[in-house]
């Protein structure tokens, strides 16, 4: 809509402005309780402006606060967040983009069956069908490792759908004409498809790692071993502490720390990401 | 450089939809043959039976002496420019060039001079670095037969290449394309379903309906003497009149008029009467068939006129500056009628050389 009445600019920005605030609102408390002192906090009443402890806060979370709850390192469950994160990430994509290639250019019994199969594990979130993932994981001795966080992450369907959807846009003539040019099915995924859908991995890649990166519940499950834990855990640990005082300065700090990875990845990878959820390169 | 053997080629789809039917073609070295007709009729299944882009369900293809039936499309020595011209959008364009030599593992040498060769031909030489999105129309097209010719094939296969470009631009490719084969000699197969751009481009014409070859001939065979009424309605423009008749002995009735054949009918009873627009003449007097006109179509160097004989719609063209009356009587050549079975649709040879003249109408009704 294009219209140029001051009114309604007025109303337009309002509402962005109201629901900025209402989104950031709980950001901005999180930041400003991560700057005072722990007697501060206790109070009662959560100040609204920052305070004095910043680097106090900031540097206690980064090194022996979580050693005193029985966790590791803050830098160490940082990385376990990370690796899990961007194995997550590679792990769908790689998956996907090949099970939809094979879905959408392959003619084999029962594809329509085998990719509604894939769609309809989308309709079950992970909580729902935990139990079952929880019993092969275990059986399969996959509990405390690597394996066991990342690979049942890893089987959804979500991006297999959407490779899917954006196979289906390229036209059938491009395959012809690689198939003319004499590029066999991995040629032709190599060299024409997979640069077709740079796009559109970018913006999975953005969303993927966010989704690895907040994960809670799954690893939660799957490890008791510390050395396993991730920043989203430990956070958790530290809000049920024992001894009845919750650290609030040190869990904020903690928090905002923990945003910024996505923060950033969104901020780098914005173009990418924004392209690729609405342009396609046709 | 390659002969093109088609022997009873038949296309079934799954789930038994039949596409294409006995298809029997020999397409000699270097000849630009014009596959043609409505859509639907099979012209491109066909074509990409030849491409290996579709199975042959029946029959055989040769492409040189070789059968290709079960020939991977990049071993059939084959290059193919489609509609949309499919060109990869996220390479350059020479590396939209390249990409088939390089499946091929075609020196690079050879690759840059063959590349450089087509695209002075084809003069994209200033777009080579250039993605395909920023090109024109035009300019892809160009592309898309640049892919084809840096390939040296045996065979050509054009798919539609010229309906998504404009009227103006649509012309002077079409006469690109004759020129580019006419000098590489290349045997060319073109599927169109534009009558016009079949009969400028073709050595020869294979016009199909409904699956089935109807005629196969030089444009101006097919033009002069359609082997059906289908064939009559396809080509030329505007479209042959036809209509109903009946032959009594040496005379043609046509609603209320009624032509003197003079010695030769080639068949009693009712038959279908072909007449090309531009074949029939305003007469003066009482002779020939009364005309009643309905409306004008101006072309500028050409009037069409749109009217009736009896109750049978008829087009006459008239040069530019021809005077038109509300009724007008019309005459045509008895050797220039194409009579046609009116059963079947099918030519009834030996059509009338006979008398030219043209008998006054007997007492029916007029209009």
């Amino acid at each position: 809509m294009v219209e140029n009445r001051p009114f309604l600019t007025f109303l337009t920005h309002a509402f962005l402005i109201l629901g900025f605030v209402v989104v950031a609102f709980p950001v901005y408390v999180a930041f400003v309780a991560s700057t005072h002192d722990l007697q501060t906090l206790l109070t009662g009443a959560v100040p609204l402006l920052p305070g004095s402890h910043f680097i106090e806060n900031y540097s206690a979370i980064l090194t022996n606060v979580s050693a005193a709850h029985g966790l590791p390192n803050y830098s160490h469950m940082a990385l376990n967040s990370l690796v899990m994160a961007v194995v997550i990430t590679i792990g769908k994509i790689l998956i996907s983009i090949t099970s939809a290639f094979a879905i959408v250019y392959f003619r084999f019994p029962f594809r329509v069956l085998a990719f509604w199969i894939i769609f309809v594990t989308l309709m079950l979130p992970v909580e729902v069908r935990i139990m079952p993932t929880y019993k092969i994981v275990a059986d399969l001795g996959m509990l405390n490792s690597w394996a066991g966080l990342t690979i049942p992450l890893i089987a959804s369907a979500t991006a297999t759908f959407l490779f899917r959807q954006f196979f289906m846009t390229v036209p059938d003539e491009i395959l012809e004409a690689a198939r003319v040019d004499g590029a066999g099915a991995m040629k032709f995924f190599w060299d024409i498809l997979l640069p077709l859908s740079r796009t559109n991995i970018g913006a999975l890649c953005v969303i993927l790692f966010i989704y690895g990166w907040v994960q809670y519940l799954w690893p939660l499950l799957v490890t008791t071993d510390t050395s396993y834990y991730t920043l989203m855990m430990g956070m958790k640990r530290m809000v049920t502490a024992q001894d009845g005082v919750i650290a609030w300065n040190y869990v904020m700090a903690g928090s905002v720390l923990a945003m910024l990875p996505p923060i950033l990845i969104v901020i780098f990878m914005q173009r990418l990401f924004i392209r690729g959820l609405t342009e396609t390169e046709k | 450089m390659a002969s093109i053997d088609v022997e009873k080629v038949g296309k079934i789809y799954t789930g038994g939809v039949r596409a294409v039917t006995d298809i029997n073609l020999e397409i000699k070295d270097g000849e630009f043959i014009v596959l043609v007709g409505p859509s639907g009729c099979g012209k491109s299944t066909l074509l990409r039976m030849l491409a290996g882009l579709e199975t042959i369900s029946e029959g055989q293809v040769k492409i040189g002496s070789r059968v290709v039936n079960r020939v991977e499309p990049a071993d059939r020595d084959i290059a193919m420019v489609f509609q949309n011209y499919a060109l990869y959008p996220h390479m350059t364009v020479r590396q939209n060039l390249e990409y088939g030599l390089k499946n091929r593992k075609t020196p690079k040498a050879e690759i840059d001079a063959r590349v450089t060769e087509a695209a002075r031909m084809l003069e994209i030489t200033q777009y080579l670095d250039r993605k395909p999105r920023a090109l024109s129309g035009g300019q892809r097209q160009r592309v898309a037969m640049g892919r084809a010719i840096v390939r040296k094939p045996a065979v050509f296969l054009f798919d539609e290449p010229l309906s998504n470009l404009d009227a103006k631009l649509r012309v002077s490719m079409r006469g690109e394309i004759k020129r580019l084969q006419r000098r590489l000699g290349t045997t060319s197969i073109y599927v169109t379903h534009d009558q016009l751009e079949a009969m400028t481009l073709a050595d020869r014409l294979v016009v199909l309906n409904g699956g089935q070859i109807e005629q196969v001939g030089s444009p101006l065979d097919v033009y002069h003497t359609p082997a059906s009424t289908f064939v009559a309605s396809f080509i030329g423009s505007p479209a042959m009149n036809l209509v109903k008749g009946e032959l009594q002995g040496d005379k043609l009735v046509i609603g209320p008029a009624i032509i003197a054949l003079g010695a030769y009918a080639p068949t009693p009873g009712a038959v279908t009467v072909g007449m090309r627009a531009e074949d029939l003449r305003v007469v003066s007097g009482d002779e020939g068939m009364p005309f009643t006109v309905e409306y004008v179509e101006e072309l500028g160097s050409q009037r069409l006129v749109h009217g009736l004989v009896g109750d049978q719609l008829l087009t006459i063209a008239l040069s530019g500056e021809a005077e038109i009356a509300g009724t007008m009587r019309i005459a045509v050549d008895p050797a220039r009628l194409h009579f046609f079975s009116a059963d079947n649709g099918k030519r009834i040879v030996g059509t009338s050389e006979a008398a030219m003249a043209v008998a006054t109408p007997s007492p029916a009704p007029v209009g």
